[in-house]
This record gives structure tokens, C-alpha cells and sequence, in this order.
């Protein structure tokens, strides 16, 4: 059992490394597919919540973070018509070094943090180096697609926090976040389609007509 | 009651998306404005108990932010119900060369955003709090799209990515909070934290008050994370200028300063306050320097905002009787700003531009906006006889009696260069000969709402009243 819980959080690692190294925006919504079933998995392994609470959360998790939102990229890398990332502002080799570099930082630090419950020796690098991945797509991508999914990263990797540090949250929180969540994706995903429309091209870089 | 306050703007901005004619929802949207004034006056005279298991309250802080709130909500139904009238008219009058967003979502987004920082004012978890401060974000979003042009929509992109960005970092410090509290009792509850005090991990919590205060600090325009602001202040319609300033702002202030509550308990206080201090000190300073040159009045009001929200914090950073000034500073400042972007809508609404330098002869063009916008000047800097001077001067004294000698330096240098900076667009502004506006025209609901408003500030200016001195007292912590 716990074997399988450091497994997960490994694939969780590694499907960071997809993000970071790829430019194209299908392989984005993939590995936050991937990273939702994930979340929805390891609800069900130790630090151990009440049964009702972890199903209910493990489908909600699943449901959005595994389908929904992937969904909702697809559609706009679609509408939109950009199926790369052709110029990103720190390049794709460049990301992948600077990646392992930090997860590295990642794993030192986890070691360093005392845990206040009982959790998987992988799941706190594994959280920080998410929350790390999502950042640095938004501020190192340019297409609006791929700052959508960056949020998305750094939110599993705030979940993925959660589940490290703590014994679940009281279910009116996780329901709230869950759903201020989708409320955030499905207005991003609207502007994305406007500043498609507005400006031919989804470049959040081109958005510069405001400026001091 | 709390849970009255809160149903009112939910449900009436779920019908308002529904309802289809102008007229109806317009006074539907009145009524819920006023209803929710009502009962907000109601909550000030009697504290209404607890609901929810403790979950929602309102205590003294979340009853100023709440009051200030639903005070300039109503001021701003007023204003917006004229202000969405003409927009048609002047739309028709044009042709549809081009789009608002359409009458119902704004008005609906409009209520459900009261209704996310009513949950903000009267939030008692940690968790509930970040929930509601980020719908805050989301239901807002939509009414800086109003005007449906390329750079409005390069506001709300920003708005989007860089507060979401934020508030998911305020996220991360829920987290961190409730691992340093971990073992004990219900986690995330303000009383439970504070009832815990120096039993809480030192190390995870000094971790989240960091991250705490760099997410909220963003939602609340302090600087180096104020970015999204001038941009989303600037490019909404006025009216929800004045709401983001005037309300939201404080929303942000007051979860801040619950963390800063439970970190006092905790044996943290120096952190918490150090925090405050230095990022107000480096908005001030930021807001000094692009207030200087400012081209863009309705940008200068935003700046400004900057600066109100670096005054805030300074006063929070020093101790009781500091926050005794930040809290009605925070109450002046909803006013004035209020006042302000209101008035700047009538500006932009008569001249057709944002710029300093092709607005002339607003004294004798709009005469109730030109006084306006003269009073505003010395409002917002904080000149007598207005209630700006009174709390700026509590901080300062605050500042003087903890022998923070460098803070009051500081302060008084930035609101130097700040009047100044102000003082020369207004009043390039307001001189010249009468003309240039392309329609000047001041309807009652253009003006009525920021005079009122400003007659408000003016009546603070000596000093806050007996009802509203007991409960910034309370908020504070002073006897």
C-alpha cells in the first residue's frame, strides 16, 4: 500500500516534467488529466479520512480536476486554433534543467519541514514542486491556454499540500475551493475565447496596451 | 439576520440574470441594494449572535468592512441605475458600433460580488474566508469587462491571473496554518486559533503568515503585488472603480488583519506588524513616484488607492492605536474614493477622454462635478476639514508615541510628493476657460450619490461619532 501511495506522487512528479518540456497544449491538458485522477487516488490512501468525506471528495476531484477542466482546455486550444507554444519566453530545455534543479530544493526542503501528520515521503516535494511548475508556467508561457493550465498545476499542487499536511479539511472548505475553482476556470476560459477573438491569437504577451 | 444579509444579494443577483426587462430588474436591484443597507444598519445597532455553528458572525472589523461596503453599494445603485440608462441611450444614439456586456449579467455579477464580501465582513474560518475573497474576485471579473474593447479585456486577464495567483499563495498559508494548529480541535476557526495562541508551530505558522500576507496583500493592491490594480481600476466603469477601491479593498485589509490577530495570540505580533509596515512603506513609495506624471486621472485615482492601502497598512504595523487609525481610515477612504470615481465617471461621461491633458474648464463645464472634484482633491490627500486628516493624523501620532521616528519620516515625505502630484492634475483639471466637453449634461443620479458621500467624509472630519468610535475601539483592541 504504501509503495503504490510513493508511486503516485512520483507520476505526480514526472507529469510536472511534461508541462515544463513540452510546448504542445494538448500534452498540458493531458498531464492535468492526468494529475486530477491522481488527487482523486490518493484520497483514499493514508492520512486516512472519514469513508463519505473521501469518496465524495476522490469523485469531485476526479470528475472536475480529471475531466472537466482538461475538457475545458482542449476546447479552447481548439477554438483558438494555437496547438503550440512556439515562443516561450524561457525556453523548453532550459525549463526541464531549471526543473530537476528545483526539485531537488523541493525534496531538501520537505525533509527539513516537520510533518505534522503521518504522510508519504514523496508528497510534500511532490506538492512544492507543483505549485513551483504552475508558477512558472504563468509567468514563463505566453498563450493564455497555457497560463490557464498553470493555475490549474498550482492548484493540484496546493491540494496535494493539503493532503500532506493535513488530516482533510472541513468538506464546506474543500466544497468552496472546489467550486470558486471551476467558477475561475470557466471565466478564464471565457476571456481566453474574447482575447482570441480581439486580438487573432491568444498571446497574453501581446496584451501590453496598458502600461505606466 | 447575518444569513438574511447574505441571501438578499445571492438571490436577488440569481434572478437578475433571469428577469429581462430593464425596468423591472433596475428596481429589483435598488431594492436589494436598500434592503441589504437596512439590515447592515440594523446589525450596527444590535450585533446580531453568531450563526452556523460559529461559522458566520460579525464581529466590530467585519462590521466596518461590511458597513463601508453596503453603504458605497447603494451610493453606486443610485449612480449605476442613471449610468446604465444612458449608456443605452448614447449606445442607440450611435449605433451599435459597439457591444456592453449585457444589462443582466453586470447587474447580476454586481449583487453576487455584495454578496461575496458580505461573506468576506462576516467569515469566522480561515477557510470560509479565502473561499469568499476569492468568489470576491470571480464575481467581479465580469464587471470590469463592461465595455467590451481590447484594453478593458487586457485589464480583466490581468485582474484574473495575477489575484487568483495571489489568493492561490493565501491558500497555501490556510494550509500551513491549519499544519501548525494540526491535533487541535475544529482547525481554521479565528476563536480556535487565538484560544490556541502559543500552542500553534512556530515555524509553520511564521511560513503562513508569510504567505498570508503576500496572497491577501495582492487582493488588496499592496505594493510590489499592486499590478493588476490601475489596470482593472481604470478600465471598469466607474462605478465598479468605486466598488473595487472603495469596498473590496478594505475585504482584503480585514483578512489580513485577522492573521495578524492570530499571530498576536500566538506570540508573532512583531512579524505580523514588521510585514505590515514594510509593505506599506514600499506602497507609499511606489504610489509617490507614478502619481508624479501621471497622464491618466482615473490611473492617479488608482494610485492613490495604492497609497490609501499602504496608509492602512502602516497603521495596522503600529500596534492598537494604530489600527485604531487604520480602521477609520479604512472608512474614510471608502468615501472619498467613492466620491471620486464617481465623479470621474460624470468627467469621462462629459468629456469622452481619460487624460489630465484634454480635460480643461471643469469648474464652469460641469459645475456640481468640478466642486466635487476640487473637495476630492483635498479629501483624498488628506487636508482639513476632512475625515482623511483626522485618521491620518491618529497614525501619526501612533507612529510618534512608539518612537517610530523613521516610519513618520517616511509617511509624511510620501504624502508630500503624493499632494503634490494630485494637487497639480486636479487643478490643471478644474481651470480653464468653460467647454471642450463634448455633452455637458449632470443629471441628479450623476451627482447626488458622490455628494452625499463626500458629505459623509466631511462630517467625519470631526472626528468619528460616538456610535462609530465605540466600534472601531472594539476592532482595534483599545479600551
Amino acid at each position: 500500500m504504501s509503495g503504490a501511495g510513493e508511486a503516485a506522487w512520483a507520476v505526480f512528479i514526472l507529469s510536472n516534467f511534461i508541462l515544463l518540456g513540452s510546448g504542445r497544449l494538448k500534452s498540458y491538458a493531458r498531464a492535468v488529466s492526468v494529475q486530477g485522477f491522481l488527487l482523486a487516488a490518493l484520497a483514499w490512501l493514508p492520512p486516512t479520512m472519514p469513508v463519505g468525506h473521501a469518496l465524495f471528495l476522490s469523485a469531485c476531484n476526479a470528475v472536475l480536476k480529471g475531466i472537466v477542466f482538461p475538457r475545458f482546455l482542449v476546447r479552447a486550444i481548439e477554438a483558438a486554433d494555437v496547438r503550440r507554444e512556439t515562443e516561450p519566453g524561457v525556453g523548453f530545455g532550459l525549463s526541464l534543467i531549471a526543473g530537476t534543479a528545483v526539485l531537488a530544493v523541493c525534496f531538501w526542503a520537505g525533509d527539513k519541514l516537520p510533518p505534522p501528520v503521518p504522510a508519504f515521503l514523496a508528497a510534500r516535494p511532490a506538492a512544492f514542486f507543483a505549485m513551483f511548475t504552475g508558477l512558472f508556467i504563468i509567468v514563463g508561457r505566453r498563450t493564455a491556454v497555457a497560463q490557464t493550465a498553470g493555475y490549474l498545476v498550482l492548484e493540484n499542487g496546493l491540494a496535494a499540500l493539503g493532503m500532506s499536511l493535513l488530516r482533510g479539511q472541513p468538506l464546506v472548505v474543500e466544497l468552496g475551493v472546489l467550486l470558486d475553482l471551476f467558477a475561475a476556470v470557466f471565466i478564464m476560459g471565457i476571456a481566453v475565447y474574447h482575447i482570441n477573438r480581439e486580438f487573432d491569437h491568444v498571446d497574453a504577451d501581446k496584451l501590453t496596451f496598458l502600461r505606466d | 439576520m447575518i444569513l438574511a444579509l447574505l441571501l438578499i444579494p445571492l438571490l436577488a443577483g440569481a434572478a437578475a440574470f433571469a428577469i429581462r426587462g430593464d425596468s423591472l430588474r433596475r428596481g429589483f436591484w435598488l431594492a436589494a441594494a436598500a434592503a441589504h443597507a437596512a439590515l447592515t444598519v440594523a446589525c450596527w445597532r444590535h450585533a446580531p449572535p453568531p450563526v452556523l455553528g460559529g461559522w458566520l458572525g460579525l464581529d466590530a472589523a467585519g462590521l466596518l468592512v461590511l458597513g463601508a461596503a453596503s453603504a458605497l453599494f447603494l451610493a453606486a445603485t443610485v449612480y449605476g441605475i442613471g449610468f446604465l440608462a444612458r449608456e443605452e441611450e448614447s449606445r442607440l444614439r450611435l449605433g451599435a458600433r459597439r457591444r456592453n456586456e449585457s444589462e443582466p449579467v453586470f447587474t447580476g455579477c454586481l449583487l453576487l460580488f455584495l454578496a461575496a464580501m458580505t461573506l468576506t465582513a462576516a467569515a469566522r474560518n480561515f477557510g470560509l474566508l479565502w473561499v469568499a475573497v476569492e468568489a470576491t474576485t470571480l464575481a467581479s471579473a465580469p464587471l470590469v469587462f463592461f465595455h467590451r474593447h481590447a484594453r478593458s479585456l487586457e485589464a480583466v486577464w490581468k485582474y484574473l491571473v495575477v489575484c487568483s495567483v495571489g489568493i492561490a499563495l493565501a491558500l497555501g498559508g490556510n494550509i500551513f496554518l491549519a499544519a501548525s494548529a494540526a491535533g487541535g480541535g475544529s482547525p481554521l476557526g479565528f476563536d480556535d486559533l487565538a484560544r490556541m495562541g502559543p500552542r500553534l508551530n512556530a515555524t509553520w505558522l511564521r511560513a503562513a503568515l508569510v504567505f498570508l500576507f503576500v496572497g491577501y496583500g495582492t487582493k488588496m493592491g499592496l505594493a510590489p503585488m499592486h499590478t493588476w490594480l490601475p489596470d482593472a481600476h481604470s478600465e471598469s466603469p466607474s462605478m465598479v472603480s468605486a466598488l473595487l477601491s472603495g469596498a473590496l479593498l478594505n475585504c482584503a485589509f480585514l483578512a489580513l488583519w485577522r492573521a495578524s490577530r492570530v499571530a498576536s495570540a500566538a506570540g508573532q505580533g512583531e512579524l505580523a506588524g514588521t510585514l505590515f509596515l514594510v509593505l506599506g512603506a514600499v506602497s507609499l513609495g511606489i504610489a509617490a513616484v507614478f502619481v508624479l506624471g501621471q497622464s491618466d486621472y482615473k490611473r492617479l485615482l488608482a494610485y492613490s488607492s495604492v497609497e490609501h492601502m499602504g496608509i492602512l497598512a502602516t497603521g495596522a504595523g503600529l500596534g492598537a492605536a494604530g489600527a485604531y487609525g487604520a480602521f477609520f481610515h479604512a472608512v474614510n477612504h471608502s468615501l472619498v474614493k467613492g466620491m471620486l470615481f464617481l465623479s470621474a465617471g460624470n468627467i469621462l461621461a462629459a468629456y469622452g477622454t481619460k487624460s489630465v491633458e484634454r480635460v480643461r474648464g471643469l469648474a464652469r463645464t460641469l459645475p456640481w462635478t468640478g466642486a466635487l472634484w476640487a473637495a476630492g482633491l483635498f479629501a483624498v490627500t488628506g487636508a482639513p476639514p476632512f475625515g482623511t486628516f483626522v485618521s491620518e493624523w491618529t497614525i501619526l501620532r501612533a507612529a510618534a508615541a512608539g518612537g517610530r521616528w523613521g516610519v513618520l519620516v517616511f509617511f509624511l515625505a510620501a504624502l508630500a510628493v503624493i499632494f503634490l502630484g494630485m494637487s497639480r492634475a486636479f487643478l490643471s483639471m478644474l481651470q480653464g476657460p468653460k467647454g471642450g466637453a463634448e455633452k455637458a449634461r449632470e443629471p441628479v443620479s450623476a451627482w447626488m450619490p458622490p455628494l452625499v458621500l463626500g458629505a459623509a467624509a466631511l462630517a467625519l472630519g470631526f472626528g468619528a461619532p460616538g456610535f462609530l468610535d465605540r466600534i472601531l475601539r472594539e476592532a482595534a483592541g483599545l479600551p
